[in-house]
């Protein structure tokens, strides 16, 4: 088991699945044995706002915030917003890029350009690098709502926990004929 | 005994713990972020969990139960306590019989708020005491100590968390619910209860008696802990600032108070003469530091930390060891993402007409307070829950005919019932020329749709009485009600300028459901598309706000052979086909995906 505890920042979108995503990590790192937190604020976040939300698990967690700077794992499920929490990052993070772009509203005005290159400062930044293909991956998988249980596998394949412990709390949180989906959406998120 | 571990927010927790404490009564206006508290406490089987009116109601209500010799909880966030505070500064005279804890949300940072009050004045000013969980387990724990303390000391106990606390998770070992030692029933006390001059008189210097019960029991009390470490640097602290203590400097010592008030003075002497530097950490104002200070103790606290805005473990590290400024990881300034009213919104249409007549709009408190983002860009003001119509009134009787016509008030159905009624009352009685748009979307939604009066439903799901607006409208004496359909454009502007003209009271009740509820829809579902070939940029849909409708830069002409910019585009995942954009669209070039 690690005995340092690990930051994990989710970055995104309201609407995006965050949230859910997150709290399946929380029973996640309970289930396998890790004191865990994690903290989002919600209210005018899901009017399509950015939402970031903080996971960290280990032997003993006091803060449920990440200090700046010391994200380990890094997991953007848009593109813009990842931009806008780099200062979170540890120097050597992790980072997991799903790559879909939803434009705010000064976009979608064109009064404003969405950042280019994403992709290129993301991968320049990152120690490991992924980029991922959450949406068509879920579309694959049988519904675009899944996108942020894929992201979730590809989480998996970075971490040391075993899989059921995964797919046990993905399985808790859908109605039973959701349930097929999001496994192979985790799964196709864990292959890629 | 049956013990669980399960990942819970503070919010769930409290509800966990008023649950475990046997709480019969438990009521709540929803406010960012205390909401969940009474949605968890719902899906509980036994106590009576209710959306109140307001907040002063539900803290009524609470003490009636508790008067009643049952638990009680009131919920509210930080500014509900403003509405509530007449109620509680006299309970805390009559005390209680059952146990009553006030809960309240604080919420530095303003995350969903209009300001970052700090509460824990409430306890000193109203003379109650206030007890601050730090994390989900304490906040279960805590909420039952309250209820312990609150028939102990006969007081009501008020519980305050801040947004963090509310909204972060960890876990939480639960228990099964116990059975209260006060058994409910009438008991008359007069004196006691009935706060006449007389016998409020008598009350007071029991109520004085009891702070400082509190006072001593506070030195003993085992939340309030010392957790020796190194003593160079000694922390006071509570709350969430302990855990952003502890992670950043844990080999300092801490004095981790479980009750931010009454404090334990000979706790805090004896912790500080032990120490070689004593700092507080507290997020917003100085409330254990310059208690601490007027001890004569030296100590360190908003000369390291701000004063302003949430603390985070960055903030608090650099306090605690001087550090300079972090220099900033360069990056280009990005396009920032505010929170913006849902596609196919009831809202819309309705901002859409106020800013394109140029209104000065007094505002409220709800997702229509959205309306002051561009490019809506129609809220004048907002203040707090049911101030539109005050606003509106002033200025009416301030300017007379200058402000007729071009003054309007907007507020929800849910903020109309929290506090705007007895504004209406107040313009018909003292014959203001206002006129008030009331967005009833039959929900309270910026909170994630709770029921109120006008819903037809309890916070349980139970079917009850719906209140109909017009007719509450026409009974409080406003002659002229109409009600339009918001997604009518013309209907509404015709509307909206007739009534800002009377010179008298009017009420426009713009109905039609948020786009989110469950239960009713007005929409039809069906995306719309942009017929390229009609398109000429003029950008008259843009104008909408919607984020449904995106700008697709492209230079050259239209099919019709009209130079423009760049087209509109529709997404088909977002539009719900409200039909507004087609409304705006004075070249058709926006229609229903079957071309229609």
């Amino acid at each position: 088991m690690e005995n340092r505890v690990t930051n994990i920042l989710l970055v995104g979108v309201g609407g995006q699945g965050i949230i859910l995503a997150s709290e399946i990590m929380a029973d996640v790192f309970m289930e396998a044995g890790y004191d865990v937190k994690k903290s989002e604020v919600h209210g005018m976040a899901q009017r399509g706002g950015s939402v970031s939300t903080h996971v960290r698990f280990g032997p003993k967690v006091y803060s449920p915030l990440i200090k700046e700077g010391e994200a380990d794992i890094f997991v953007a499920f848009e593109e813009l917003e990842a931009l806008r929490y780099l200062s979170y990052l540890s120097p050597h993070p992790t980072i997991l890029l799903n790559e879909q772009r939803l434009n705010p509203p000064g976009v979608s005005l064109g009064n404003e350009d969405y950042p280019a290159d994403v992709k290129a400062v993301l991968s320049r930044r990152a120690k490991t690098f992924k980029n991922i293909l959450a949406r068509d991956l879920a579309v694959r998988a049988g519904d675009v709502r899944a996108a942020n249980v894929v992201l979730l596998g590809a989480l998996h394949s970075i971490l040391s926990i075993p899989e059921k412990v995964w797919t046990d709390h993905i399985l808790k949180r859908f109605p039973p004929q959701a349930g097929p989906v999001n496994l192979e959406a985790f799964r196709l998120g864990k292959a890629s | 005994m049956n013990e669980e571990r399960t990942v819970l927010s503070g919010n769930e927790a409290i509800a966990r713990g008023a649950y475990e404490s046997g709480v019969k009564v438990a009521a709540a206006y929803p406010g960012t972020p205390s909401t969940e508290i009474l949605e968890s406490l719902g899906a509980y089987a036994g106590p009576h969990v209710e959306w109140s009116p307001n907040e002063k109601v539900a803290l009524e209500t609470a003490m009636g139960a508790a008067f009643g010799g049952a638990r009680a909880l009131a919920v509210m966030k930080h500014v509900g306590v403003n509405v509530a505070a007449d109620p509680l500064f006299t309970l805390s005279y009559t005390g209680v019989r059952g146990g009553l804890v006030l809960v309240t949300a604080d919420d530095p940072e303003m995350h969903s708020s209009q300001n970052e009050q700090d509460n824990r004045h409430y306890a000193r000013f109203a003379k109650v005491p206030m007890l601050e969980p730090s994390d989900s387990q304490e906040a279960k724990e805590f909420t039952k100590m309250a209820f312990e303390l609150s028939e102990k000391f006969d007081t009501p106990v008020m519980l305050r968390t801040t947004t963090r606390v509310s909204h972060s998770k960890s876990i939480v070992r639960t228990a099964e619910p116990t059975v209260p030692p006060v058994k409910p029933g009438l008991v008359k006390d007069p004196v006691k209860l009935v706060m006449l001059p007389a016998n409020a008189r008598k009350r007071h210097p029991v109520v004085e008696k009891r702070m400082e019960d509190l006072a001593r029991f506070a030195e003993t009390f085992p939340e309030n802990r010392v957790e020796w470490g190194e003593k160079k640097v000694g922390i006071i602290t509570s709350g969430i600032s302990y855990e952003y203590a502890k992670e950043v400097m844990p080999e300092a010592s801490f004095l981790k108070l479980g009750m931010v008030y009454p404090l334990p003075r000979e706790m805090i002497r004896s912790f500080a003469s032990q120490v070689e530097k004593l700092y507080v950490v507290e997020e917003l104002d100085p409330f254990i530091e310059e208690q601490v200070r007027a001890m004569g103790l030296a100590v360190e606290g908003k000369s390291a930390f701000p004063l302003v805005g949430e603390l985070n473990p960055f903030l608090v590290e650099k306090g605690l060891k001087n550090l300079p400024p972090a220099a900033q990881e360069a990056g280009p300034k990005l396009p920032a993402r505010p929170p913006i009213m849902c596609p196919g919104c009831p809202h819309r249409g309705i901002f859409s007409i106020l800013n394109k007549m140029k209104l000065f709009v007094t505002g409220d408190i709800g997702c229509y307070t959205l309306g002051f983002l561009p490019p809506l860009s129609a809220i004048d003001t907002c203040v707090c829950m049911g101030a539109s119509i005050g606003h509106a009134m002033g200025l009416d009787k301030a300017l007379g005919e200058e402000a007729l016509g071009k003054v309007v008030a907007v507020i929800g159905d849910s903020t109309f019932f929290h506090s705007g009624i007895t504004g209406l009352l107040n313009v018909v009685y003292n014959r203001g020329a206002v006129t008030v748009i009331i967005l009833d979307n039959h929900t309270t939604a910026m909170t994630g749709r709770q029921d109120h009066p006008g819903t037809g439903c309890t916070l349980k799901g139970e079917e009850t009485f719906e209140v109909d607006l017009a007719k509450l409208a026409k009974a409080l004496g406003v002659r002229h009600v109409r009600t339009v359909n918001p997604y009518d454009l013309a209907a509404v502007e015709r509307v909206i300028k007739k009534e800002v003209q009377r010179p008298e009271p009017s009420v426009i009740i713009s109905r039609a459901p948020c786009v989110l509820s469950r239960r009713e829809k007005a929409v039809s579902g069906k995306p719309l598309a942009v017929d390229s070939d009609l398109c000429t940029g003029c950008r008259s849909c843009l104008r909408l706000g919607c984020p449904a409708v995106a700008w697709v830069k492209e230079e050259g002409t239209n099919a019709r052979g009209k130079k423009r910019k760049g087209r509109a585009a529709i997404d088909e995942f977002l539009c719900n086909g409200c039909t507004l954009c087609a409304q705006v669209c004075k070249f058709g070039a926006i229609k229903g995906n079957d071309g229609k």
